[in-house]
């Protein structure tokens, strides 16, 4: 059933660049529709498949890796022409599926006529009316209302982007919702990236019976941090640096124009680490990752303190004393340990402290959360400062839902880069944070390059 | 993310190298005479190392004065051992947990009697800390060294010296271990010390290094997380949780967050995307095993990150991994390829055999691919499980004999039974973890077990036993040599090979023979030879060998011996003394120390002298210094050619050795079997094994005669 519902053409113009490159003229409105069924068998025929056989499906997908949208290996420059006269149909959702959080970014038009509002659908209604008057859904998803980006041009409509996430175990009563709200009738495309794109693919199609055109989670990553950027954020700089980071009264967030990019080294905190290597807008590189990320802070301080939520345990880490866990240089050495120019500062041994009892016992629960997040922070930092150097790149952002409300971890990241790198490492931040993929995510699906 | 291992056995080991727990009195050993202290006080752990000397029992063989009498012939036994006190020195490597320092320092006050130092060397961040204390304590000047310049000398030392100090860790590979030998260029190497934290150090040259970064997620973060997460105490505990537990249950892997899908898109599910990733998402209690090791992988693949990282910047292939994190455990491993096992294989290490250079023998083909062992029983499930069952049941005859050999002893069974204790429990440490001393063979369980023994005081428990026998024997040898002489050439030759062989058949560890060699030794060497398998023997290379003897005579023969008694004295030296008579001149290398009952450089003095009295070709050898008697700098049953004596590795070229002769099963079956060298080679061995027989092919007392000339 789902397939012959995808496979009609008529009001899926914007998806033209769903035929195969084999001819670069008319829209030949069979194409998308073959194709689709094509890929759609692709994927049946694999999951009959033991899992250690899914060949048919593996190339599949790799075929438009690392393209942009798995359903479109290739688009003409006609083709991109006339998708833009003929623009997708609303509603534009992005959409990044990570191993905790799920981003959406929406794009609400402002510029609708009466004549389109008028014969705007239902559903498609509601959908904007849902997501535009609240600011919470459900009792986890939250609008960033703060992110909103107003008055963006986007595919020649004028709208607001909106920001969204959710956390990844409500992934169910999402797609729940959008089989309530009949998504499927407005025969949308979800363009969605991260894991869980995968993830869930099944679940979209058999629940929700709609069809996700995944997206590598990289390319999306890059594209949404470079678009963002470059459109700002409501006449202010997205992208900032701290001053003084490490001096809580001269400390400054500044302003920062990010006018040469390339080379970027890009670390994105979500659950884990991945940090890419950017030299040019379609030139980057996965230099490496770690397994030390956002969910090794929650996790670990979910389980040393009982928190139940992020802001929780970023509260207590707020107030607590990270030097109470840790051992540092000076409660070995003393003081400096000279030799090497470590300063007494430094930590020497994250939790060492904890390996005696009588310590274990002095520690508040605030000070475990300071000492899980201190750790974590420093190691990325410390690892990203080595990508940096191995591939010779000076400026470092740092982007992620990590640094969410964290602003402990974000200083201390400014601060560890500038000072073991002596000044050569410049430790960047940007507003949207854990956003990019999502937008990412929309871009691929309105095509913009 | 990172690499890490979900399966994968072998790591489940319930004996772990466990850290020192009081009284102490078991641990010092040899305090009294203490001479210098070097101590290295870390974030959690104080390492001390100690240069001792030791009453060491040594069991002393001098010959009788003859002055050529006749009469003294009936003199027996042969020659007198005395049990000496010798003093040796020890280096001793004690560590414990910085809380114990207190209580330890008090230890080392009340016991250090003999000494007149009045320096301690320390190192190590708390000896900034606890200069004070152990000024107080110990009444001695503290020195303070800088810690990393003693690790890179340290470190430098035992890459250089210890064998399979260093090796290569792979996980999921069979065997997980690959040790190195020895290499003279170690350098450049990126030196990873893992204590509390981590030091990254580039060590270029043997004194010029860096300090090139660290972490301070390290042993201190495993312990002090550790135990917050899992209530246990101690850091070996929390090892042993962490290996028994499933990482996957607290980590978020690729394929928690790709479902399914991650084996479409070329990624292995088992990688893990996020550390402790679902204890955020799970509202459940997870098990202090699954937390410990993931907190393991965690700081392992950490460090390991880094490592590459910092090895990447500084163009470095070689990265050695230390610190008491390592220390033997194989699931700390997994995640790290190259690592060094700092002191895990003995608890101490005798200088003396360091100090005395040991070199490769010349004539070897390759002497970097040269492995001296036939069957790396970390790689051979069956043979491993055959071999310590077998070194299980022969432990109580070695109790026995260790016991038998010092009648005038006290204590003795009390040694006994300490050493019983202690090779049993490194058995079973084996069995658990194939690869926790080291690689592992028949050498090394045959080593471990001497040097046990030597530990409890039991320097030579055969000692009484080989001076019985080269008493018997000697008084046999102008019998036996007459009857080679009444032989034609050709079936000489072969009664001579016989005669090796035979000397070989009988072992001491078999009751049945040890009474028929007391009762009769002619008998017990006649029925030796009947014994034997009839030609064609199980490895036979004889017509090819005795076709070499209608040649030109060797110019020099280098002859490795085997037994006391019989074998070295009616198999060994009337073999020599026929190759003497055809015009070679012949090296005869013995072990420095006493090994079973293995004949050692210093009775092989005696016993040549003694020959020399009877038997005029042997005697003018010696004078002419035809004959050389030369030590081995082994005392080992096996014997390793890359790691022998250098004034025998001189003397082999200076004489242009073009023969070599390996007798016994120790020697040319369980080591040396494959070795391959530059020159004419006999290795001979009876096989008094019936599973390793049955393993070749063979029956009990089947005879491996392997006579190999080298590709022109």
């Amino acid at each position: 059933m789902g397939t012959g519902r995808l496979g009609v053409p008529m009001e899926r113009p914007g998806r033209a660049s769903d035929t195969s490159a084999s001819s670069a003229g008319e829209p030949a409105p069979e194409g998308p529709d073959g194709r689709r069924r094509e890929l759609l068998r692709c994927r049946a025929s694999s999951e009959s498949e033991p899992p250690g056989g899914a060949s048919a499906s593996a190339e599949c997908v790799r075929r438009s890796r690392p393209g942009s949208c798995s359903c479109a290996p290739s688009v003409s420059r006609q083709r991109v022409e006339s998708l833009r006269k003929k623009r997708q149909l609303f509603p534009w959702f992005g959409l990044d599926i990570g191993g905790t959080l799920v981003k959406l970014v929406y794009f609400e038009p402002k510029d609708i006529t009466a004549e389109e509002e008028e014969e705007e659908v239902e559903s498609l209604k509601s959908i904007r009316k849902y997501l535009t008057s609240n600011v919470a859904y459900g009792s986890t998803g939250i609008r960033d209302v703060h992110l909103e980006l107003k008055d963006l041009t986007l595919c020649g409509r004028k709208g607001n982007l909106h920001f969204i996430r959710f956390p990844t175990h409500d992934m169910p009563a999402f797609i729940q919702m959008g089989r309530d709200k009949n998504f499927s009738s407005l025969h949308t495309v979800f363009c969605a990236t991260g894991g869980g794109a995968y993830k869930f693919e099944q679940d979209f199609l058999t629940i929700g019976d709609l069809q996700l055109c995944k997206l590598d989670e990289l390319d999306c990553l890059v594209k949404g941090i470079l678009y963002i950027d470059s459109v700002g954020f409501n006449g202010r700089s997205q992208c900032y640096y701290f001053e003084n980071p490490a001096d809580a009264e001269k400390c400054q967030k500044l302003p920062f124009d990010l006018k040469n990019p390339y080379p970027l080294l890009l670390v994105n905190i979500g659950s884990g680490v991945s940090i890419l290597a950017v030299y040019s807008k379609d030139n980057y590189k996965r230099v490496t990752g770690t397994s030390l990320g956002g969910g090794t802070f929650f996790g670990l301080c979910c389980l040393l303190t009982g928190c139940t939520t992020f802001e929780e345990a970023l509260e207590m880490a707020s107030r607590g004393d990270s030097t109470k866990v840790d051992k540092l240089v000076r409660d070995i050495y003393g003081g400096d340990y000279e030799r090497f120019g470590l300063p007494g500062w430094a930590v020497a041994s994250s939790f060492g402290n904890m390996m005696s009892k009588e310590k274990r016992e002095a520690v508040s629960k605030e000070d475990l959360a300071r000492a899980t997040l201190i750790t974590i922070t420093n190691n990325i930092g410390s690892i990203a400062r080595m990508c940096a150097l191995n591939e010779n790149i000076n400026q470092v952002v740092f982007v992620g839902n990590f640094l969410r409300i964290n602003t402990i971890a974000m200083r201390l990241l400014a601060y560890a880069l500038d000072y073991w790198s002596k000044g050569q490492l410049k430790a960047l931040f940007s507003e949207h944070e854990g956003y990019f993929g999502a937008v990412g995510a929309l871009l691929e699906l309105l095509k913009i390059p | 993310m990172a690499e890490c291992g979900a399966s994968g056995s072998g790591s489940s080991g319930d004996s772990l190298d466990k850290s020192i727990t009081l009284p102490p009195d078991e641990i010092f050993r040899n305090l009294e005479n203490a001479k210098r202290f070097a101590i290295d006080i870390g974030g959690s752990l104080t390492k001390l190392a100690y240069y001792s000397t030791v009453q060491h029992k040594v069991a002393r063989v001098r010959s009788f004065d003859y002055s050529g009498k006749d009469a003294e012939q009936d003199h027996e036994p042969p020659y007198e051992i005395s049990v000496q006190e010798e003093v040796t020195a020890r280096l001793h490597f004690v560590k414990f947990e910085n809380t114990y320092i207190e209580a330890c320092l008090d230890f080392i006050k009340d016991h250090l009697v003999n000494t007149d130092t009045k320096v301690i060397q320390a190192t190590g961040g708390g000896a900034y800390k606890f200069k004070d204390l152990i000024e107080e304590k110990l009444r001695l000047r503290v020195d303070k060294e800088d810690v990393m310049t003693c690790l890179i000398k340290g470190c430098n030392f035992v890459l250089k010296n210890i064998p399979h100090e260093a090796f290569v860790y792979q996980k999921d590979s069979d065997p997980e271990f690959r040790f190195q030998t020895n290499h003279p260029n170690i350098f450049p190497y990126l030196l990873v010390n893992i204590g509390s934290g981590v030091s990254i150090v580039k060590v270029e040259t043997e004194d010029r290094f860096e300090w090139v970064g660290g972490s301070s997620i390290g042993g201190g973060t495993f312990w002090g997380l550790g135990a917050l997460l899992t209530k246990t105490k101690k850091f070996d505990e929390l090892l042993h949780l962490a290996s028994k537990g499933q990482h996957a249950n607290v980590d978020m892997l690729v394929r928690d967050v790709y479902g399914g899908a991650h084996q479409t898109l070329g990624l292995s599910g088992n990688l893990i995307a996020s550390s402790f990733g679902k204890s955020a998402t799970a509202d459940r209690d997870f098990s202090k095993e699954d937390m410990a090791k993931s907190l393991l992988h965690m700081i392992s693949n950490d460090i390991g990150q880094l490592a590459c990282l910092y090895a990447k910047l500084h163009c470095l292939d070689r990265v050695y991994f230390g610190g008491f994190f390592i220390r033997g455990h194989p699931v700390t491993m997994r995640t790290i390829t190259y690592s060094i096992n700092f002191f895990s294989k003995f608890d101490l290490l005798e200088m003396d055999r360091l100090e005395r250079p040991l070199v490769n023998l010349p004539l070897l083909l390759d002497p970097s691919s040269y492995v001296p062992d036939t069957v790396d029983l970390t790689d051979d499930a069956l043979a491993r499980k055959y071999w310590l069952t077998c070194f299980e049941e022969a432990l109580d005859g070695v109790v026995k004999r260790a016991v038998a050999s010092q009648p005038g002893s006290v204590d003795a069974a009390e040694r006994a039974e300490k050493f019983r204790q202690k090779y049993w429990s490194k058995l079973q440490t084996l069995r658990h973890q194939p690869f926790a001393y080291g690689t592992l063979t028949v050498r090394s369980l045959l080593d471990t077990r001497e040097h046990c023994l030597n530990e409890f005081n039991f320097p030579d428990p055969y000692s009484k036993v080989k001076q019985k026998e080269n008493g018997v024997a000697l008084k046999c040898f102008p019998r036996v040599i007459r009857g080679l002489d009444a032989l034609g050439w050709e079936d000489r030759q072969l009664a001579l090979v016989k005669g090796l062989l035979a000397g070989n058949v009988f072992d001491w560890g078999a009751k049945a023979v040890s009474d028929v060699l007391e009762s009769d030794p002619q008998f017990g060497f006649e029925e030796a030879k009947m014994k034997l398998q009839e030609r064609p023997w199980l490895v036979d290379s004889y017509s090819k060998w005795l076709q070499r003897l209608k040649g030109p005579p060797h110019k020099c023969a280098l002859i490795f011996a085997d037994n006391s008694g019989i074998d070295v004295i009616l198999g060994v030296f009337p073999f020599v003394r026929e190759l003497l008579s055809r015009g070679t001149e012949v090296i005869l290398a013995c072990n420095s120390g006493p090994a079973l009952n293995d004949v050692t450089y210093c009775e092989s003095l005696i016993v040549a002298e003694r020959i020399a009295a009877m038997d005029p070709v042997v005697h003018s050898a010696l004078r002419e210094e035809r004959l050389l008697l030369m030590q081995t700098g082994s005392s080992s049953p096996c014997l390793d050619l890359s790691r022998l004596d250098k004034g025998l590795a001189v003397l082999v070229r200076e004489r242009g050795a073009d023969l070599v002769v390996i007798e016994g099963m120790g020697r040319a079956v369980h080591t040396n079997y494959h070795a391959a060298l530059r020159c004419e080679s006999l290795k001979l061995a009876v096989i008094k094994n019936s599973w390793l027989a049955e393993r070749l092919g063979g029956r009990l007392f089947s005879v491996i005669f392997k006579y190999e000339v080298p590709a022109e």
